[in-house]
């Protein structure tokens, strides 16, 4: 039966009658004329009126199905030739590095014909995208995934750092994971906390443009990650992608400092608290002046994956209703971070609740929704009554990288003063004891 | 037999060689905001911010990259873009998706598509047209068909339309060096509406007549922009034996029939070198990569071009045209030459300054004696001729190879390209002629329906011709037919009717105002284009209020030509332009007089004391209250003997 993605109702009815599938060349008679071209598929969400034909000058028009008074197939789709790209062949003089697909926009194709997006996965796929990559890396391609990345859950943090361990012990000079932007910054700071010390670098890396627009920052950005990790000096856990608006600079974040701070620009990940630890510039990585871990130090390596989900992250909004941490309770939550105003700070009907859940044995951690700075719990008599009520201020703790470093303490921790413990301790760079002036603290 | 006048003769002529043309015209609209962005149509000047990006084309799903895409990513430039943040937001930067279709211009592009009898689509679908020469940030151009079909009578031929489209301008190409390019934002996203017509122009003055009255369709719809670069063509020209040439941004009418002039000259030359290469039995495989390194030859030359690439470590590598002797350099009229077609698409692929040949030497300081010891480096006889260029080595050599490969189109005749013009009428050679793998779906914009009742509207509201205007210009304003139709022309009728209906001042000085004064500063070289429409009104509107003289508006607009985005009334204060306030005292006082004539007629003294103190409120410590007092008196007495006059005369 011919294929005819996104039609449905009359216009399916119809181009079924007429035996026609997308791609064949179709001759179309309405009120207003006759029509030759190439029968598209039809854009997604759109209504049930229409029918879409490629004209011989590359437009795309719509034609009203009610208008439309015959359809006659003229010709049948041509079948694509196979693309044929001759394998690369590996060479001795350069590093590998493994390449690990988990889904977004970095990871897809675009067909011309009909604008839909399909994962490209293959190393070949990426040496097409990037040729530059052959001179850079052996590449070997994985696929984990084909998923959105606001799809992604806990047991996939799980997985990935698995999957990344594993190739760290089958000897890649580095991982580059392909990950969708919107939560690409929380599984770096996930994989900060399950691959403690790695001995290779261990690069995120995503696009806000998609790899089919000319314009795309995948390549700029792909470029980078794969020259961090075939060639960085050190063995950490970064999220590589563009600093400003310019291809010229990509930025390397470490792994708990990394935040999407924009919806749509290149330049939307934004160190918090930090700087980045280094820069790719002409082709060349440039580093900060941060002590990093060292590559091939495997003995300070930890592997240790697994996330208890029962945590929640809870932003406070005045007249918040102090409910929420009762129903949360209930629920089974062993844990919450409050995203507190300013310093920290929440309603004291809010403190009432907390001191609540800390004597029931639950974590209760403060970061603020400033994002920028520390929290300080002794400055305001709110602060102080939180600290009576045993909530723990998380220092200058991203709130997001916070809640996933409690669902990796959760799944390795059962007493409170335990949790407490691992959570203002400073594991993968999380927390620093100084906040320094001059950082880049406003939106680009 | 009859003889035949010099214009039919031409015509003939261009029968013959059967000459096609069709014409693509492209109008920037005066929309509110910008097509897929909610910035203003109205360019703001200076650069607020500038950013630098790499573009490549893309492989398609089928591998296929479109090949003016490919030329382009082969050059490799850096794109560096300048900005100002009054015209240009996140989207132009392709820092955001595009917002939807902007309906003003959609209601103006189908306005324009029923005027000129073209048939609407049912839906309108964005496409992104690959385009990676920077011009577009995206690397794409956003564009739309609207209609089709169509026709427009001109001269009392039926010109039929093939399409009429909507797409969104590019950037404005500031500068291009070696690897690198800038271009300024602020024309990007305004929208353009695009007529093409079939190839069914035969002459150049038809052409040109034919893109006349286009454009004068298009501004009839009373929302275009106006001034060089709101108005572009494209032309798309061939010959029987030739090929398709599309010649790009042609901005004059007689632009448009030069293009044509020259390009059948251009192909009918080709043509003729075509037959010339068959004849002497010259085959493609004759020409071979064969690059030979004759920089000791030049060693002692004289020819700076080639010293001073040598001295900065270049090479001088030659390679031979066997049979292309003579006709490299062979040129029939001004810029037609394949030695030019050879050099031009050497500097538009390698980026080398040049190349010679010996064609045309001795020259350029190279003796005749180093060009024969090449030619016989070389082995080459009479009837070859070299092509040799001075530059380090990888750049001379990707020159050569792009010069054998041109030499090699020439045994086939015209190759299909896209050219660029020049002031001449004569063109250069720009890129390859895009193929269809450069179109596919803009999938972040949704279809737009287009529909009965929508189009039902716009039907009822279609405007009058410019004919029918410039009739009631004269009608309505009482204005002569020559200052009507030179309204016209200027296309400054929206502006004219705005600024009457607003300011209320004379429209015989509103019109000359804007059609003689602005004709007269242009000839005197002032960029009247550049002033916008915004501040034009509000000087009119400084003399509405009477902050400015009327005689001072030329003045005015030469300096507004020259400061670019300062307010018209800084321009008032610098020039000093304001009105001396004894005109105004004469006008407020008569002004007085005139709304208290009752009063005045029954208690002259008392009414008097009353407006003096009233003039005095307005020109204390401005005017000496003795001259004040004589002029609210002089007027009295003049309208109290009207007074008595009428009275008499009743």
């Amino acid at each position: 039966m011919s294929q005819l993605p996104g039609y449905e109702g009359k216009p399916e009815q119809i181009l079924r009658k007429a035996g026609a599938g997308v791609f064949d060349k179709v001759e179309i008679a309405t009120d207003a004329g006759t029509f030759q071209g190439v029968l598209m598929p039809r854009y997604e969400l759109s209504d049930n009126r229409h029918v879409v034909i490629k004209l011989d000058t590359g437009y795309n028009i719509g034609l009203r199905v009610d208008t439309i008074k015959s359809i006659a197939r003229v010709s049948a789709a041509p079948t694509p030739a196979p693309r044929s790209v001759p394998p690369k062949t590996k060479r001795k003089d350069l590093p590998d590095v493994s390449v690990v697909s988990t889904g977004g926009t970095i990871a897809s194709r675009v067909d011309y014909r009909t604008g839909a997006v399909t994962p490209a996965l293959t190393a070949q796929d990426l040496y097409v995208l990037v040729p530059e990559l052959a001179e850079i890396a052996n590449i070997s391609a994985h696929t984990l995934y084909s998923i959105f990345s606001e799809n992604i859950t806990t047991l996939h943090w799980t997985e990935i750092a698995n999957a990344v361990d594993r190739m760290i012990r089958s000897g890649v000079d580095g991982v580059v994971i392909a990950h969708g932007t919107d939560t690409m910054a929380m599984t770096s700071a996930a994989l900060s906390f399950a691959l403690r010390n790695p001995p290779v670098p261990v690069a995120l890396v995503g696009s806000q443009r998609s790899s089919d627009r000319p314009s795309s920052d995948a390549q700029t950005n792909l470029l980078a990650a794969v020259t961090v990790a075939a060639g960085a000096p050190f063995g950490e856990v970064v999220l590589v992608m563009h600093e400003g608006y310019s291809d010229d600079r990509i930025a390397v974040h470490k792994g708990t400092r990394a935040r999407k701070m924009h919806t749509s620009s290149r330049s939307a990940f934004q160190s918090v608290n930090g700087k980045p630890i280094a820069r790719y510039v002409g082709g060349i990585i440039e580093l900060g002046d941060e002590q990093l871990h060292p590559r091939g130090d495997s003995e300070s390596y930890v592997v240790e994956p697994g996330f208890d989900d029962r945590a929640a992250l809870i932003k406070f909004y005045p007249g918040l209703d102090p409910e929420i941490l009762v129903w949360l309770l209930q629920k089974g939550t062993r844990g919450v971070i409050l995203e507190g105003t300013g310093l920290g700070h929440v309603s004291h009907q809010m403190v009432k609740a907390a001191s609540e859940l800390v004597r029931d044995g639950v974590f209760v951690g403060m970061t603020s929704q400033c994002l920028f700075g520390r929290v300080n719990l002794r400055v305001y008599e709110t602060g102080r009554d939180l600290l009576q009520a045993g909530v723990t201020p998380l220092g200058d703790m991203l709130p997001e990288t916070s809640l996933i470093k409690l669902m990796w303490c959760l799944a390795r921790a059962t007493e409170l003063e335990e949790i407490r413990r691992l959570m203002v301790s400073n594991l993968a760079g999380e927390l620093s004891p100084r906040c320094l002036p001059a950082l880049d603290t406003k939106p680009k | 037999m009859r003889t035949m006048t010099q214009k039919e003769l031409k015509r003939t002529d261009y029968a013959q060689v059967g000459l096609k043309v069709g014409i693509e015209v492209h109008r920037q609209l005066d929309t509110e905001s910008k097509m897929f962005c909610a910035c203003p149509t109205e360019q703001k000047p200076g650069t607020d911010f500038q950013f630098v990006r790499l573009l490549r084309a893309t492989p398609s799903e089928l591998g296929e990259v479109d090949p003016a895409a490919a030329f382009e990513t082969r050059r490799k430039r850096m794109v560096h873009y300048h900005a100002n943040t009054g015209s240009v937001c996140l989207v132009e930067m392709d820092e955001e998706p595009p917002h939807p279709l902007n309906t003003e211009a959609v209601v103006v592009g189908l306005t324009a598509a029923l005027m000129l009898n073209s048939r609407p689509v049912d839906e309108i679908h964005v496409m992104r047209k690959i385009v990676v020469d920077g011009s577009n940030t995206t690397g794409f151009q956003r564009t739309c068909t609207l209609a089709l079909g169509g026709h427009i009578v001109v001269n009392g031929k039926n010109v039929p339309i093939q399409s009429v489209s909507l797409e969104e301008d590019a950037a404005r190409l500031l500068e291009a060096g070696r690897g690198e390019v800038h271009y300024d934002l602020g024309r990007l996203g305004i929208p353009l509406v695009e007529v093409a017509t079939g190839p069914s122009i035969r002459s150049p003055e038809e052409a040109a007549r034919v893109a006349l009255a286009i454009g004068r369709t298009l501004r009839a719809t009373g929302k275009v922009k106006r001034g060089l670069g709101a108005i572009r063509q494209d032309v798309n020209i061939s010959i029987s034996g030739g090929a398709l040439v599309e010649i790009k941004g042609v901005q004059t009418l007689e632009g448009v029939s030069s293009v044509v002039e020259n390009e059948v000259k251009r192909q009918l030359h080709l043509l003729r070198v075509r037959d010339e290469l068959r004849s002497r039995g010259v085959r493609k495989q004759d020409l071979k990569p064969e690059f030979i390194d004759v920089t000791d030859i030049f060693n002692e030359t004289r020819c700076k071009v080639t010293r001073q690439a040598l001295e900065a470590r270049g090479m001088v590598l030659a390679v031979k045209l066997t049979g292309f002797g003579g006709l490299v350099g062979l040129s029939p009229a001004q810029n037609i030459k394949l030695g030019a077609e050879l050099n031009r698409r050497a500097q538009a692929w390698s980026e080398v300054a040049g190349i010679f040949h010996t064609d045309e030497m001795p020259a350029y300081g190279i003796t005749e004696a180093e060009v024969r010891e090449m030619r016989k480096r070389l082995d080459a006889r009479v009837e070859d001729c070299v092509v040799f260029v001075a530059e380090e080595y990888e750049k001379a050599r990707d020159a050569l190879e792009v010069v054998l490969a041109r030499a090699r189109d020439a045994l086939e005749g015209v190759p299909e390209e896209t050219r660029a013009p020049r002031a001449d009428g004569s063109t250069l050679y720009s890129r390859p002629r895009p193929g269809s793998a450069r179109m596919y779906p803009e999938t972040d914009i949704p279809p737009v329906p287009v529909s009965s009742e929508l189009l039902r509207q716009i039907r009822a509201g279609i405007p009058e011709s410019l004919e029918e205007r410039s009739k009631r210009m004269v009608k309505t304003y009482g204005l002569s037919p020559q200052l009507a139709e030179q309204l016209v022309d200027l296309e400054r009728l929206e502006i004219f009717e705005r600024i009457v209906a607003r300011t209320r001042l004379p429209a015989g000085f509103v019109a000359s105002a804007l059609t003689e004064h602005i004709v007269t500063l242009d000839r005197e070289g002032v960029d009247t284009s550049a002033v916008p429409d915004s501040q034009l009104e509000k000087m009119f509107q400084l003399i509405a209020e009477r902050k400015m003289a009327k005689e001072a508006a030329p003045e005015l607009i030469r300096w507004m030509a020259g400061h670019l985005g300062k307010e018209p009334v800084e321009g008032v204060r610098e020039l000093g332009l304001a009105p001396p306030p004894i005109d105004e005292l004469e006008e407020q006082a008569h002004m007085l007089v005139e709304s208290h004539t009752e009063e005045l007629a029954l208690q002259p003294e008392r009414i008097e004391g009353r407006l003096m103190g009233e003039l005095m409120k307005q020109f204390r410590g401005k005017i000496d209250g003795k001259i004040v007092h004589e002029t609210l008196r002089r007027k009295i007495q003049e309208k109290m003997k009207e007074l008595k006059t009428s009275k008499a005369s009743r």
